[in-house]
Parts: C-alpha cells; structure tokens; sequence
C-alpha cells in the first residue's frame, strides 16, 4: 500500500488510544443487577406491580425524551445510555407495588424533569432523580405511598388475575384497608410511638429470611435482600461500584442498631431487622453509590455512607417516618461538593495544605 | 531484595511490544537526503556552522550550541550539504524550522573526535564537557541537553543516579533491545555518566514486562555495587521522571523543583548508551534506535537510524503499510505527538515512530462526564481530572489552577481511561496555555504600567528642571537689569555731582 496522505487532515490530541469500551456500559450493568429483583417483585406482587413497573418506565423514557428534544440535544443517543430507565427502574422499585398508574406518571416525570433535566441532563444533577421522585411522592400523597399489601405471588390461589390486575393499577383498589399491612418499620415505629415494646409488635410479624427472600410486605425493591445485594455484589465484582459505599452505609447503619440495642432492646430494632428490612440495601447498592450524585474520592465516598446511614438510622428510630432512605440519601447529596471541596488526594509533590514539599536532602537512601 | 516504592494511580494500557521486542535491532540503508533540524533539544536552537555545497564527514559539527542550555548538532552521514533552509519539524504544527540538509555520499568518513584513555579518571566537569560537545541530550524523549543535568547534579550534591528504563509507552521496545544486546555498552555509560554527576549509587529502573533485559543489564552490572538494576512494577506511567524516582526512592519531587534538589538525577538509558558512545569511540549523537511499529505497519521493527532520516523512509523500509493509518505519532501513543506529514525527520528525541489504525485509535462520540471517578483513581499525581475539567469547561482557568493544573504531568491516563470518552488532557494542554497566556498579558500590562510610571517621573523631573532653570534665568536676568539700572544710576549721579562740581567751580 502506497503511503498515505496525512496533510490536510485536522491535528488529533494525544493519548492516541483508549482503554477498550466496554460492550456493557455501567448503566447497563446497574440496569441488568436490578433486573432479579424487579422480576421477584413482579412475582411476588402480581399484575398490578408489573402495570406500575411499565407506566413508571415508560413515564421516565418519554419524560427524557420529550426534555432532550425541547433542550434540542440529540435524542437518540442521550436515551440509549440507559440513565433514565436506570432512574425509572429505582423509583418503580420505591414504590408501594399496587400503586395507582399517576403514582408512577407523577413520580416518573418529577424525577427525570425535574431531578435531572432541569440540572442539564445526565451528570449536572445534585439530587438523586429516583429519590427525588419519591420523596416528593411520599410527601405528596403519603396514602397512596404507604399502602403495603402483602405477597401475593403470581399464579397462586389469592392473586389478582390480569384483569383485576388492570383493575388495580388503572381504577383503583376498591378496598385499600383489606389488602394492606403494616411492615415491620411501621408496626416498630407505632409501638413505640405508643410507649409499647418493639418485641411483642414484630414478633410474629418479622422473621428474617422473609425479608431476605422477600416474602413481606413493603415496596417493590425493598423486599428481597438477597437478590439486591447478590446484583449489588455483582456490580462490585465488574468494577462499576466501589465496595466503599454499600460497606459505609451498611456498617453505619449496623453499628448504631447494634449499639443502642444493647443498650435498650425494647426500644431499639437490632441490626438485623435494620439491615433486611425497608430499602436498605436497594439504597447501599444502587442510590448511595449512584456516581453523578456521590464524591469523587474513595474517603469522600466513605464519608458519604456513613452520613447516609446514621441518617437512615436517625430517622428511622426518632423522625417522623418510618422509613428514611430518600431523606437520607438527598441530605447526603446537598453535602457532596462540601465534602468534594475538602477531601481531595494529596497532590504529588505537595503537602496536604497543598505548598511544595521540602527539599531536604538529608533523607536519600 | 530492592525496596520498592508505591505510585499512585496508573493504568494498563495494552502492551503492544511483542512485534518488535522479538527482532534485533536493524540499520537502515542510508536515505537520499538527511533534514536535519537545528532544534532539536530544550533550549536554544544551534546555529549553522556549514555552508551549502560544502562536503561534511560523519559526526561533524553542524550545528553549534548556543548559550547554556543548548546543545551541538552533528552530520549524521559523510555526504553534501545541500541546504540550510527552514522545513517542517517534526511536531504537530508542522511549522517550520531551520534545518541543514545532507545528500549522503555513502562513504561514512568519519570526523576525527579524540577519545580519553580513562573517563572513569578524569574530572566529572571535563565528562560533562565531552558529553555537551558530543551533542547528547535526553533520549527518553524529552530532549533535555543531558551536561546541564550531569552539571545539576554535581552542583547539588546528588547522591543517586536513576537510569530510566521502564518504556511503559505501549509499541516500543527501542531501550527494551537497545538494553538486551548492548547492555555492557549501557552499563559503561552508566558507569561513565555516575561518576560525572557525583552519584554514590546508579540505579537502573525497569519495568518487569522486559525480564531479558533486565537479565541482561544484571549480568552487565554485576560485581559492581555501584550500579543496581531494580525491575519495578509494569503500570503506565513508571517511566515518567516523578514516579520512577519515586518507586526508586520514596521521595517526591516537590512541586515547581528539579529531581537534582532532591539530590538524584534521573537519565535514559539511552542516554548512557550515548555517553558511552561519545567517550569510548569518539561518536557524537548522530543516530538512535526507533522503533517502527503500530498496526497499520507490515513488519514492524526496530532500527538504528542516522537522525534526520525522513519517517517515510522507516515505513518503506518496514514494507510499506498493510493498512491506512489513522493516524502517524511520534512517541508512543499515550503521550506521543501527531505528525502532519512523513516528510519530518527523526530526531534525537524520536523513541518510536507509530502508525496506528482507528481500531487501535479507538476514537468514540464525547459523552457527559458522570462523575464516575476513574480519571481519580487513575492519577498518578493525584488530581480530580473531573474536577478541573467542569472548571475548564466554563473558562474557569484560575478554579482550575487551584485543583492543581499545572501539577498535571499530561501522561494521560485520566482521558484513556475515561468510558465518556473525554479528551481530558486536551482540556488541560489548553487551560495551562491559557493560565500561560494570561500570566504573559499580565506581565506585559504591568511592565507597561511600570514604564509610564517611569517616564511620568521622568517628565516631572524634566520640568521641574526646566523651572528651575528658568527661574535660574529669570534672576539672573533681574541681578542683571538691576545691576545695570544701577549702574546707570550711578552714572546719572555721577553725572550730577560732576555737573554740580562744574557750576560749583
């Protein structure tokens, strides 16, 4: 082959090469972790979770879309890198699983348009969308966003059948109160709201591998353990998250439960019933450790987990719900360029304080 | 066993090395003609010392240094010197550099260059002068003339001398060869280049992917305590001067400092391959080892090559390409340049000349960054590139000079690792020149500002002279006029009283 000409074309910056791309991005792969238990959930919960599951999808998909395509940014490209289903995917998983259908609309919308778009899109949002989405559901309609039902798996003998399952989601339960029922953290925090011991309320209600498995009341994602911390571990072992985050927030969360327990077991859950129940680990393994709303360094990140569990702890033992992971997690994210600003590595060459080393010589080999 | 030290970050790019590591090294025919630049080194450019039409011998001098921080440039083949003109230099603008062009004769006569019987007894300042004469400058790449470094050390005391053989650049094994089949060459320039810098010990760095070197440069070393071969830890960027000094020693040089402050003093191996060549033979630098490689090359190699040889002649003689480049580098392709043409000659800091295919480039569409912190982790110095990039991103240079911009080595391993596929170290090359720019503007404005002060100043004394002289003037002018009414007075008087004498009489 004759040589080729090179004048004419445009100078290109060095490095001239790249570490090889992935055919998986991280947001596919956080996508593909999450899938075990959002199936479970669907199982578990019948029709009308996988009626919430889609609208709650689709609602995030075309919420980004239509932004995108306002903002004149490229559409296509930007909505396959799987960010927004991400985003949908999470807020579908904090949702009560016989939800209305506007639950998931509302949510969907308030979290893609305003928890990430109107930042500027991927990468410019403070807040955690999905967390977003739900805390402001959760304030908003806090009936609708506090109906548990319990399992009721698919193809068994109490499921609602797909018709009724449309029923549901679309129309609406026409009792609530029949197929409701307290979790754990709720029937806790009444009791001991009502100067009663958490022993006698949970006690039948609580047995640790249904949490682990599932097989309890609660959201969607919030429900198996198990399979959120095997896709968590999953994400841990390809490299697309840090073991830093899920062990800080776990560990903090375990510590406090741990501590105070001892000190009064009436009246504080131990770290068991802490670390299984409620969106824990859904929120150790795929929000807390959510990049674009997380510090940029190992130690900063560390410190993020810990704030986000004590706060889980916090508000969950004292505050007024009974849950407080999207809390916890948006306090958390209002503190990152605070925390960004003072960890940093220490620069080569330099002191911590940021001056040039000394010179002195004294220390050669 | 060797203490080693930790770096921080890195990466693993592929290594690419095989194709040629394997091969020995080649001469390559002499080109028709040889372009060789004036420039070549950090420092001032040399000045021609041959006019056209003269005949020149093999290690002339061409080229004469000029000032303290420049270095000689030699006729790297006996031939016709045909030109002295400005040509492209071997750098992405293309722009021009003044360059003495040879035609080769072929006969290879050499210039007449006396050698010491003993370098190891002469005086270390007496070594650096030879060394400065032959032309040797660093030839890891960075072409810094290599006697004011040998000097550096010697004035400041430095009692370590590391030899830089990590090549951590993927494609070439230019001092990967150079080390397995000279390596007593090697270990002579090692020895020669200690005792010019006053080292109490040499340390040769190598990164553990090249076992036959390293075998090779123990067994060269061995009996000598003085000179240790230590194989460290392959991870981009080992052979860059901050880390290789301090895997080797634990110290860092601190920031806006020289390694010779810290008391070591840091060269390549080929480098010292040099020396020895320049002491030992009476060769000044007019060739090197290149490695020829890159994926688009059909058989890639390494060759010893005179300097000046144009890059098309390395491909030709590597049978051509068996595919369109995307791109041709100079250096490896971390941090190498982008060459505007295969015209441009190889130079004294030419490690490798690379052509790569766009599946080897892998070039992809510029995603949003989010904040996904591998460019962190991957910092050998320990920056936020995420940090300094949003900062940049809004023409906040100042914001970014206080992350540490201008602690940036530019090794890139933040823009090769990022799965956004932004082109972070641009942004930092173009933030520093901007910072640089400002820096410049600043300096003008405020000598401007220092000069109408002066001239101000200057103006005020002048008047004020100018009013004091005339005030001067002005009473000399009144002590004048009064004199003279005074005079005139006394003359009236006199007058009268003469008249008053005459009526009296």
């Amino acid at each position: 082959m004759s040589a080729p000409r090179l004048e004419g074309r445009p100078p290109q910056a060095g490095p001239h090469t790249h570490a090889p791309r992935p055919r998986l991005g991280d947001m596919a792969l956080v996508n593909i972790a999450l899938l075990p238990a959002a199936l479970w959930a669907v199982y578990l919960f019948g029709w009308p979770a996988l009626n919430l599951l889609l609208v709650t999808l689709a609602t995030a998909l075309l919420a980004e879309a239509a932004s995108l395509w306002l903002a004149g940014k490229p559409v296509r490209p930007h909505l396959s890198d799987g960010s927004a289903l991400l985003t949908g995917l999470i807020l579908a998983l904090s949702l009560p699983p016989w939800a209305p259908w506007w639950i998931g609309v509302v949510g969907g919308l308030f979290a893609v348009v305003v928890g990430k778009q109107i930042f500027g899109g991927l990468g410019q949002n403070i807040f955690n969308p999905a967390m977003l989405g739900r805390t402001a559901l959760l304030v908003s309609f806090p009936l609708e966003m506090t109906a548990w039902v319990t399992p009721r798996p698919l193809f068994t003998e109490h499921a609602p059948s797909f018709v009724e399952g449309l029923r549901i989601t679309f129309v609406g339960l026409p009792d609530l109160d029949a197929v409701t029922s307290a979790t754990l953290l709720d029937t806790a925090k009444t009791a001991v709201d009502q100067g009663g011991t958490i022993h006698g309320a949970t006690g039948e209600l609580f047995a640790g591998i249904h949490a682990f498995t599932g097989l309890t009341g609660g959201s969607m994602g919030e429900t198996s353990a198990l399979l959120l911390a095997l896709g968590g571990l999953f994400l841990i072992w390809r490299g697309v998250i840090g073991w830093q985050v899920p062990a800080a927030v776990l560990g903090a969360v375990a510590l406090l439960a741990t501590v105070f327990h001892l000190i009064d077991p009436d009246r504080y859950l131990h770290a068991g019933h802490h670390l299984l129940s409620g969106a824990l680990v859904l929120c150790a393994f795929f929000i807390a450790t959510d990049p674009v709303t997380s510090p940029a360094t190992r130690l900063g990140r560390i410190l993020f987990g810990v704030g986000v569990g004590v706060l889980v702890w916090v508000i969950r033992t004292f505050g007024g719900y009974p849950d407080g992971n999207a809390f916890a997690i948006l306090l958390m994210n209002a503190l990152v360029p605070l925390i960004d600003h003072y960890v940093r590595p220490r620069i080569y060459g330099r002191d911590r304080r940021g001056a040039p080393l000394d010179t002195g010589k004294e220390g050669g080999r | 066993m060797f203490r080693l030290f930790g770096i921080r970050g890195g990466v693993h790019p592929e290594e690419h090395k095989h194709p040629t590591a394997s091969r020995p090294i080649e001469t390559l025919p002499l080109p028709e003609r040889l372009c060789v630049p004036l420039a070549q080194h950090i420092g001032a450019p040399a000045e021609a010392v041959v006019k056209i039409g003269q005949r020149v011998l093999r290690g002339q001098l061409i080229g004469s240094g000029q000032g303290r921080v420049s270095a000689p440039v030699h006729a790297p083949a006996s031939g016709k010197v045909v030109a002295v003109d400005d040509l492209p230099a071997p750098h992405p603008s293309g722009l021009p550099v003044l360059s003495v062009v040879i035609e080769p004769d072929g006969a290879q006569d050499d210039a007449d260059h006396p050698v010491p019987s003993d370098p190891l007894a002469m005086a270390p300042e007496a070594i650096a002068d030879f060394v400065s004469r032959a032309g040797i400058v660093g030839l890891g790449g960075a072409a810094f003339p290599s006697a004011v470094k040998l000097n550096l050390g010697l004035s400041g005391g430095a009692h370590t001398l590391i030899i830089n053989g990590g090549e951590c650049e993927p494609y070439l094994t230019c001092d990967d060869r150079l080390m397995r089949e000279r390596a007593e060459a090697v270990i002579d320039g090692v020895r020669i280049m200690r005792h010019a810098s006053g080292a109490e010990v040499a340390l040769i760095g190598i990164e553990d992917n090249k076992p036959s070197a390293i075998e090779a440069m123990r067994q060269a070393a061995a009996g000598d305590d003085a000179v240790q071969v230590v194989a460290v830890p392959t991870r981009y960027p080992m052979g860059s001067e901050k880390q290789m000094v301090q895997a080797l020693t634990g110290r860092e040089i601190p920031a806006g400092k020289l390694s010779a402050q810290l008391g070591v003093v840091l060269h390549n191996v080929g480098t010292a391959y040099a020396v020895h060549r320049a002491l030992r033979q009476g060769r000044p630098l007019v060739s090197r080892i290149v490695t020829v490689g890159g994926g688009a090359v059909r058989e890639p190699r390494n060759f010893e090559v005179p300097i000046g040889t144009p890059l098309k002649a390395l491909f030709d003689a590597c049978g051509g390409f068996a595919e369109t480049p995307d791109r041709v580098l100079m250096g490896g392709p971390m941090m190498g340049q982008w060459m505007p043409s295969l015209e441009v000659p190889v130079v004294k800091g030419t490690s490798g000349v690379i052509a790569l295919t766009a599946a080897e480039v892998r070039k992809h569409p510029v995603q949003p960054c989010i904040r996904c912190s591998r460019c962190v982790e991957a910092c050998p110095v320990g920056l936020l590139p995420l940090e300094m990039a949003s900062r940049i991103r809004k023409s906040d240079y100042d914001a970014a000079g206080k992350l540490g911009l201008t602690d940036c080595i530019a090794c890139g391993s933040c823009s090769w690792v990022c799965p956004s596929n932004i082109p972070l170290v641009h942004f930092f090359n173009f933030a520093k020149g901007e910072l640089v720019a400002r820096r410049a503007a600043e300096e003008r404005t405020s000598g401007l500002r220092e000069l109408a002060e002066k001239r101000q100043v200057r103006l005020e004394k002048e008047a004020r002279i100018k009013a004091e002289k005339a005030a001067q003037r002005k009473r000399e002018r009144q002590a004048r006029a009064e004199a003279k009414a005074a005079a005139e007075r006394e003359a009236k008087k006199q007058a009268r009283e003469e008249q008053k004498q005459e009526e009296e009489a």
